[in-house]
């Protein structure tokens, strides 16, 4: 069980007041906040050992070095990754797909297939129709229901020797929706395509097993879990990883230049040019240990008591729909109330000191198929509790009347 | 009246709202009050771009003066409309083009005004010295 004030008291953040209202942070998919024990990480590195990584024989800069090395262990051994160097450091999940995506225009051709489920981000949309436009690849849409989930049988249709590659998010940031991934990967497998899995959403609620899942590539942000932002993390098979060419030239990815010819560094740093966010890498690996130390389980346990409650409770609100109903869903509500657009529920409401997120969450396909101009997004955190969803939906009831 | 007359107005009238809650309340009323615009000018056209709500704004000039019709699908941002109709509208091209928008932040509504606000008073404002520098050139 969750202690709830101990952890509250964690997140300096959540003293705030606005607009002379108690802070109530339900803006959670979009970035989580920040522990203390990761911030004072950052001002430790700042502090007591800020120098360039890899390359300085002095002190710090060899301190700087294993500290980054060892949160490169720590993210390794949290996802089960089978080798360190399969831990490609990014600065989030947007270039981790950007990343692949790009490395993959020299292995497709005209007419191979590209499926992406209907409930991506734009950021696993984009780098793709990118990709596609310039390979003469297509890409295809797996649909999903009404209910938010895909339709699996379609997606059996849409796989075929000509499918090379799968991406899908594990959980839609729109939705909460909790996508099949295990069966999504196994399925694409077999007829030889490779899946990148969009983990951004996923990793704040649960702990996925990436040797179990055999995913060839699974890519997070360090600001949805408690770290920094400007930091990710991309993994990748090394059988892949080593058949991409590199993303980016400069610094650090080399291990020869010449005029002539410049050979490669080995994995990692091959697709790692240029100094990186070294506090960055340093305080995700400390938001990793931050996570374990309260609990994955714990964390999902409260999470799901806070979904269901919230459900619940806004539920009750005259005219309101919850858009995303999927059987396995995570802590993220997405709603409308008849007759009023969310932008102006998110105006009234963040007078009442509620943060969430109003629009269409970088996901317009998802707001085309329900004809919605977007969404309320409301999603919690394990530091959210059960009376600031009362104010939530206070404020709502209060929005509501004042608007219709 | 002229647009810094129309403007000292509204500041007046938004100086007596003790609170954000009525002034809110003031700008949703005004949403609801604006006339509408002829859905023939609610075209992708007449969008403006950059608003997390969707918004619509046609000109035309009735002698030397513009006149601007305008909707929303937020009522907020219909709101805010209206006040910069009211304080834009039925004025000369080069009048409007010279306007300051300061009023914009005495009556309260400068958080609008923070590029991260996807509302676009920035950008609305913008298409409507845009729309006078076009006509100011139409009539020069």
């Amino acid at each position: 069980m969750i202690d709830i004030e101990k952890i509250r008291s964690d997140f300096p953040i959540l003293k705030r007041e606005i607009n002379g209202y108690p802070l109530v942070y339900f803006d959670n998919a979009a970035t989580s906040q920040t522990p203390k024990k990761v911030i004072d990480t950052i001002v430790d590195y700042y502090s007591n050992y800020n120098a360039n990584i890899h390359r300085g024989v002095h002190t710090l800069s060899q301190e700087a070095t294993d500290k980054y090395e060892e949160a490169r262990k720590k993210i390794q051994q949290h996802f089960n990754i089978r080798k360190t160097h399969e831990v490609i450091f990014t600065s989030g999940t947007t270039h981790g797909i950007n990343l692949v995506a790009s490395g993959f225009s020299s292995l497709l051709n005209e007419g191979d297939e590209l499926l992406v489920s209907a409930m991506e981000h734009h950021s696993n949309i984009v780098p793709w129709q990118m990709l596609a436009e310039k390979t003469g690849a297509i890409l295809k849409v797996i649909p999903m229901n009404e209910k938010g989930e895909l339709e699996m049988d379609a997606f059996e249709r849409l796989l075929s020797l000509r499918t090379r590659m799968v991406f899908c998010n594990h959980i839609s940031n729109a939705l909460g929706t909790v996508n099949p991934i295990k069966q999504i990967i196994e399925k694409a497998h077999k007829v030889g395509a490779a899946v990148l899995i969009d983990g951004a959403q996923a990793c704040p609620h649960l702990k996925p097993d990436l040797q179990e899942l055999g995913v060839d590539f699974y890519t997070v942000s360090a600001h949805k879990m408690c770290g920094p932002t400007g930091v990710g993390v991309l993994y990748g098979k090394e059988e892949w990883l080593k058949k991409l060419p590199p993303y980016q030239g400069g610094g650090e990815m080399i291990a020869e230049v010449t005029w002539e010819k410049t050979t490669y560094a080995d994995l990692p740093h091959k697709f790692e040019a240029g100094t990186p966010n070294i506090a960055g890498g340093i305080a995700f690996g400390a938001a990793i240990d931050y996570l374990n130390e309260v609990g994955m389980d714990e964390i999902a346990a409260w999470e799901k008591e806070l979904l269901d409650y919230g459900t619940e409770k806004l539920q009750q609100i005259k005219g309101l729909k919850i858009y995303g109903t999927a059987t396995e869903k995570t802590s993220v509500i997405s709603f409308n109330i008849d007759g009023l657009h969310p932008y102006d529920i998110g105006t009234i409401i963040d007078k009442l000191g509620i943060a969430v997120r109003t629009g269409h969450h970088c996901a317009q396909p998802i707001m085309e198929y329900y004809k919605i101009p977007g969404t309320v997004r409301a999603s919690f955190a394990f530091y959210n509790t059960k009376e600031e969803i009362d104010r939530l939906v206070e404020a709502v009831e209060r929005a509501r009347k004042m608007l219709l | 009246m002229t647009i810094a007359e129309i403007q000292d107005d509204i500041v007046d009238e938004f100086a007596m709202f003790d609170d954000w809650m009525q002034r809110y309340e003031y700008m949703i009323e005004l949403g609801k009050s604006l006339p509408l615009i002829d859905e023939k000018y609610k075209v992708d056209d007449n969008l403006i771009k950059g608003c997390q709500s969707r918004v619509w704004v046609h000109a035309e000039l009735n002698d030397d003066k513009l006149v601007f019709t305008a909707d929303s699908d937020a009522i907020i941002t219909k709101g805010i409309i209206a006040i910069l109709i009211r304080a834009f509208s039925n004025q000369k091209p080069q009048d409007i083009i010279d306007a300051d928008t300061a009023f914009i932040d005495q009556i309260g509504l400068k958080e609008h005004l923070s590029p991260t606000r996807a509302n676009g008073l920035v950008s609305m404002i913008k298409e409507l010295k845009m729309y006078a520098i076009a006509y100011q050139t139409q009539l020069n």
